[in-house]
């Protein structure tokens, strides 16, 4: 068995490069052996891509893209389609939980600095799929029709007309109409089904070849690689399978955990998953009482409206995206991780988290005078953060990095 | 071709030439998917005026009217509000509304063609949404100096019970008054100015 086994591997190794491929992203794969527990969320990611991609195949065979049968449809899917409700709330839920595992892992890369040299690639290859994922979240919101989808997409499509001469006619293009309007629920579907998601496969697919092109970081910022034995295996490297893949499980069976808890007992959470205002129906006439992005978009809303002009509000919206790009250069530390850098950059990092933390929860408050000079005062703190980061970013780095991972 | 020399200079005029060929064929194939996503004759089409019927309209009262998907007001404003008006000059933007959108025949304190009638279209020149009707004076939430007006609750903007937005608040311009005129005196025709409709 086993050597027939054997001659169909070989027959197809001579034709396809499978064994090649296995051992070069996952069995001769040297990963650092010190990885700890906020290394699981690369690999969730991928388990909440591939659950979104399924969830969603699934959903559109009962969806509309309609601006008259939309709603419906999904109130269909939710409760005559038999487990639809399971689907659609897999699919929800797992639109928040992507943003959570992506917001933990870019806070991993930021704090262990493993958007430095030499993984520069990985940090922007990561940064586009943030973007894309953005897009994605937002268009696929717009879906079922509510009040909240409807408003929403008005408002962001809006910002597209904030750039001078051609924005009027680029968030008309984008529209397809005068208004947001069934021209474009049906493009946004198009978009949210087919071309972000391919994009973003074909993306996360760079962003891991360019991180098994330079090796993993880790939590100590050591470079593995200086030190190999005579075959040319880190010293201080594992394989990632089995050892990782099998760690990861560990981290899969939490998440799932929690997953599937949130799914049964809260799938809207409260209104922060799934908003109350998108249980009724989009009114073109009415815009809700108080309207707020989904959580996750919160720290950059908030931003947009400590400004008190048009365009400059979304000039700085967009530049606080941008400037996320900007990281590997911005930071001058020799060291990489956050264990052996100085006061003045912990500080920075700590005031970061609360900035944006901040910004997300004033970004889904109604407007109050409070709030906004609160807004403001995060934003400048987020910015300062980047920008000052060249002058900060060196200061006190004079602890020692050990050449190998120690045993601890 | 005896001799295997390699034209050098040849060989790169070909190169870049089929690339250039190539470049200029895909930014031709490119147009009609790009023009394809702009507003389709249809919905180009679908902007026909409307009737709006103000003859049990009382003072202090607003009906909303759609138009082109839009949401279009009719107020009825009361005397002291037109007085009140004059007065708002100096916490607005653009109080003359020399920079915002309205008819030529609306291009007045009130921005209205008969001084209590008032039109707007009720979306927000910030980003889009539609402001609330908020009548009263110094309500709580806006503060001792509001004097009625509309209230966009996505980013805060402030505008007047002639649509003029307030200084310091997110939206650039006024709101956008749409061409409209009277057919009869309780009638009245938006989207159209003058002529037919």
């Amino acid at each position: 068995m086993s050597g027939m086994l054997k001659n169909a591997l070989g027959w197809v190794d001579a034709r396809f490069p499978l064994t090649k491929v296995w051992n070069e992203h996952l069995a001769e794969y040297y990963a650092p052996k010190n990885f700890n527990w906020m290394y699981y969320f690369g690999s969730l990611a991928i388990l909440v891509l591939v659950n979104q991609i399924i969830t969603g195949i699934f959903l559109t065979i009962n969806y509309k893209p309609d601006a008259q049968l939309a709603f419906d449809s999904v109130e269909y899917i939710m409760r005559d389609v038999e487990w639809g409700w399971l689907i659609r709330y897999m699919h929800s839920t797992g639109a928040s939980a992507f943003f959570v595992v992506v917001y933990l892992h870019m806070f991993r890369g930021l704090i262990y600095g493993s958007f430095k040299k030499p993984r520069e690639l990985v940090w922007v290859f990561g940064m586009i799929i943030y973007v894309a994922l953005m897009a994605e979240a937002f268009m696929g919101y717009l879906l079922p029709w509510g009040q909240m989808s409807y408003w929403g997409a008005q408002v962001i499509v809006s910002l597209f007309g904030a750039i001078p001469y051609v924005g009027e006619d680029l968030a008309l293009w984008l529209r397809g109409d005068y208004v947001i309007s069934d021209a474009t629920l049906n493009r946004f579907f198009a978009f949210h089904v087919i071309a972000i998601p391919l994009v973003l496969v074909i993306l996360v697919f760079m962003h891991i070849v360019a991180l098994h092109a330079v090796g993993s970081n880790n939590p100590e910022g050591i470079e593995i690689k200086k030190h190999k034995d005579d075959k040319g295996v880190p010293l201080d490297g594992i394989p990632f399978h089995p050892y990782y893949t099998v760690k990861d499980l560990v981290g899969v069976a939490v998440f799932l955990f929690i997953f599937a808890l949130i799914i049964f007992y809260m799938p809207e959470m409260g209104g922060y998953f799934l908003e109350h205002a998108n249980f009724v129906p989009a009114d073109p006439l009415k815009t809700p009482e108080h309207i707020a992005p989904v959580w996750y978009f919160t720290p950059f809303y908030a931003i947009l409206r400590a400004v008190p002009d048009k365009f400059l509000g979304v000039v700085a919206m967009a530049g606080a995206i941008i400037i996320l790009f900007l990281l590997p250069w911005l930071d001058r530390g020799v060291n990489k991780s956050i264990r052996y850098r100085g006061p003045v950059f912990k500080a920075a990092i700590i005031a970061f988290c609360i900035s944006f933390i901040g910004l997300g929860y004033f970004g889904m408050q109604p407007v109050t005078a409070v709030g906004t000079w609160f807004s403001r005062f995060f934003s400048f703190v987020y910015f300062a953060f980047f920008l000052l980061m060249p002058f900060y970013s060196n200061l006190g780095q004079d602890k020692h990095v050990p050449e190998r991972v120690e045993e601890k | 071709m005896s001799e295997q020399v390699v034209d050098k200079r040849r060989r790169l005029f070909l190169t870049a030439a089929a690339t250039a060929v190539t470049g200029v064929g895909a930014a031709y194939v490119a147009v009609p998917f790009i023009a394809s996503m702009n507003p389709s004759d249809r919905a180009k089409a679908a902007g026909a005026p409307v009737e709006a019927d103000i003859s049990k309209l009382e003072p202090g009262q607003l009906i909303r009217v759609e138009w082109r998907g839009k949401p279009v007001w009719v107020l009825k404003r009361t005397k002291e509000t037109l007085v009140q008006l004059e007065e708002m000059t100096d916490m607005l933007r653009d109080a003359g509304s020399d920079e915002s959108e309205q008819p030529e025949s609306c291009k007045n304190v009130t921005r209205s063609i008969k001084p209590e009638v008032f039109l707007a279209v009720g979306i927000c020149t910030h980003l889009g949404c539609s402001p609330t009707f908020r009548p009263e004076v110094a309500p709580e939430d806006l503060g001792a100096d509001w004097k009625g007006g509309f209230f966009c609750p996505c980013h805060g903007s402030l505008f007047d019970l002639s649509g003029r937005v307030y200084a310091g608040v997110p939206a650039p311009l006024n709101l956008v008054v749409p061409p409209h005129k009277y057919v009869t005196d309780t009638r009245i025709l938006i989207g159209s100015e003058g002529g037919q409709a």
